[in-house]
């Protein structure tokens, strides 16, 4: 296939192509991604996440350069929401990120949620996948404003960090149970505003409270916190260490491996599900069995589930 | 499904700081349902053209209000062709003096845009005239 090949290459057209057909579900994607799969795994992924104006993009931009200044190619995949009721979306996230713009080592790719919820687009893991077989070093995922639930990240990227800003109070309280939770690394950002020393204290105590077995060991990883003032790129470079410590506790402790099997797992069985749900679906859809089954449940006759069961044992048994 | 999303870069090459315009612009194409990248103010024409490989974008949509409307397209269409985008509509907004309009067009811009056009018209000039990509 021309295009994987392109990609595989290093052309940035043909990469950035290969994101807008996985994007759009074209059936050419599904083929691409085959393609390039045996060429990803190389690429290590950092999820920055936090909410609306904590300084995630300009904390991204600063971490691109200092990544840069490394030695090491960059990409960066930039999500912001769609509107539910146009379907249309502004991606500004490029606006903060300036530094990288002209430097062939950096490729940024804004995205729209599309719908989806969680914090990212429905694609963004293919989306990983396709700058990691280009030959980008790391891959740094910014998810949407994130309040307590959008914790997908943690899934598509091996090391998340949590930016948080002062000032926003018992929402801190609120958010442990959210997004702190998915914390490798927490920073407090804008830590020249009042309240950033009170809001370190208390996500140190917050930590404390709930540190894991092992912790005192060294065995377990305890998120450090890092305060950064982004604009000026204080911290910056401490909050580059953390996530590099993190990458190496992941790899000498064993637990990349474990994580990478676990994710993949989950991976394949979400798709096992999806496809076989197709198939029974479509099944289905032949020779009346949907219309007979949602009529009987209409009828209150046999409730969701039951009708739903009898489809699928039909669907398994048909000859 | 997901299909098929138009995408626009509004970008604003060149040293003036008024972005009023690509806001209102920006807001008009979103509301059209498309996504649209904003990469806000003095952006050289290599970072425009280096966005819009890399968003893979359908339309650039340039607001210039320096009145270097006519050089800046000159070189914005130079660095496409060189990088062979030869898919993208190009547009420009702006303070452009009716008089430049047909020159703007010959130097690569499918419309020019002056004060006082019409959101409206601006949205459905643009879908009318976005050549969609084959896959």
């Amino acid at each position: 296939m021309e295009l994987a090949d392109k990609l595989l290459a290093g052309d940035r057209r043909a990469l950035a192509r290969a994101i807008t057909l996985t994007e759009n579900e074209d059936p050419a994607a599904a083929e691409l991604a085959a393609a390039i799969y045996p060429q990803t795994g190389r690429a290590r992924v950092v999820g920055v996440t936090g909410p609306p104006g904590a300084g995630k993009s300009t904390i991204v931009d600063g971490l691109t350069y200092l990544y840069r200044q490394s030695g090491q190619r960059v990409a960066v995949v930039a999500i912001d929401p769609t509107s539910p009721f146009s379907g249309g979306a502004i991606l500004g996230d490029r606006i903060r990120m300036r530094r990288g713009t002209v430097d062939p080592g950096v490729f940024i790719r804004s995205l729209a949620t599309r719908g989806h919820l969680g914090g990212l687009s429905w694609h963004t893991g293919s989306v990983i996948r396709l700058l990691d077989a280009a030959g980008f070093d790391a891959v740094i995922v910014e998810t949407v404003g994130a309040g307590q639930s959008e914790i997908e990240i943690m899934r598509h990227a091996e090391t998340t960090v949590v930016v948080l800003v002062p000032g926003l109070g018992d929402e801190v309280q609120a958010a442990k149970a959210g997004i702190l939770e998915i914390a490798d690394v927490l920073v407090v950002n804008k830590a020249d505003l009042a309240g950033a020393d009170r809001l370190a204290k208390e996500l140190d105590m917050m930590l404390k409270l709930g540190q894991p077995p092992g912790a005192a060991s060294g065995e377990a990883w305890v998120p450090p916190i890092v305060k950064t003032v982004a604009t000026s790129d204080e911290g910056l470079a401490d909050l580059m260490a953390a996530t590099e410590r993190h990458q190496r506790y992941l790899a000498e402790s064993g637990r990349f491996e474990t994580r990478r099997r676990r994710e993949l797992t989950a991976e394949v069985r979400g798709l096992v599900r999806e496809l076989a749900g197709q198939a029974a679906c479509a099944w289905a859809e032949t020779a009346g069995r949907w219309e007979r089954a949602v009529t009987a449940v209409v009828a209150r006759q046999s409730d969701p589930r039951t009708a739903a069961g009898g489809l699928v044992r039909e669907f398994l048994e048909r000859r | 499904m997901t299909q098929g999303k138009v995408r626009v870069l509004v970008a604003k090459p060149g040293l003036d700081s008024h972005d009023r315009g690509a806001k209102v612009i920006a807001r008009a194409y979103r509301d059209a349902g498309m996504e649209v990248v904003y990469t806000g103010l003095h952006q050289s024409p290599e970072e425009i053209v280096e966005a819009a490989v890399q968003e893979d974008v359908d339309v650039v949509a340039l607001s210039i209000l320096s009145g270097a409307h006519l050089a800046l397209v000159a070189k914005v269409v130079g660095l496409l062709r060189g990088r062979q985008v030869d898919d993208v509509l190009l547009l420009v907004g702006g303070i452009i003096p009716d008089e430049d309009v047909e020159p703007l067009k010959a130097a690569g811009a499918a419309g020019a845009f002056g004060p006082g056009s019409n959101l409206d018209e601006i949205v459905a000039f643009t879908l009318a005239n976005i050549r969609r990509r084959g896959a």
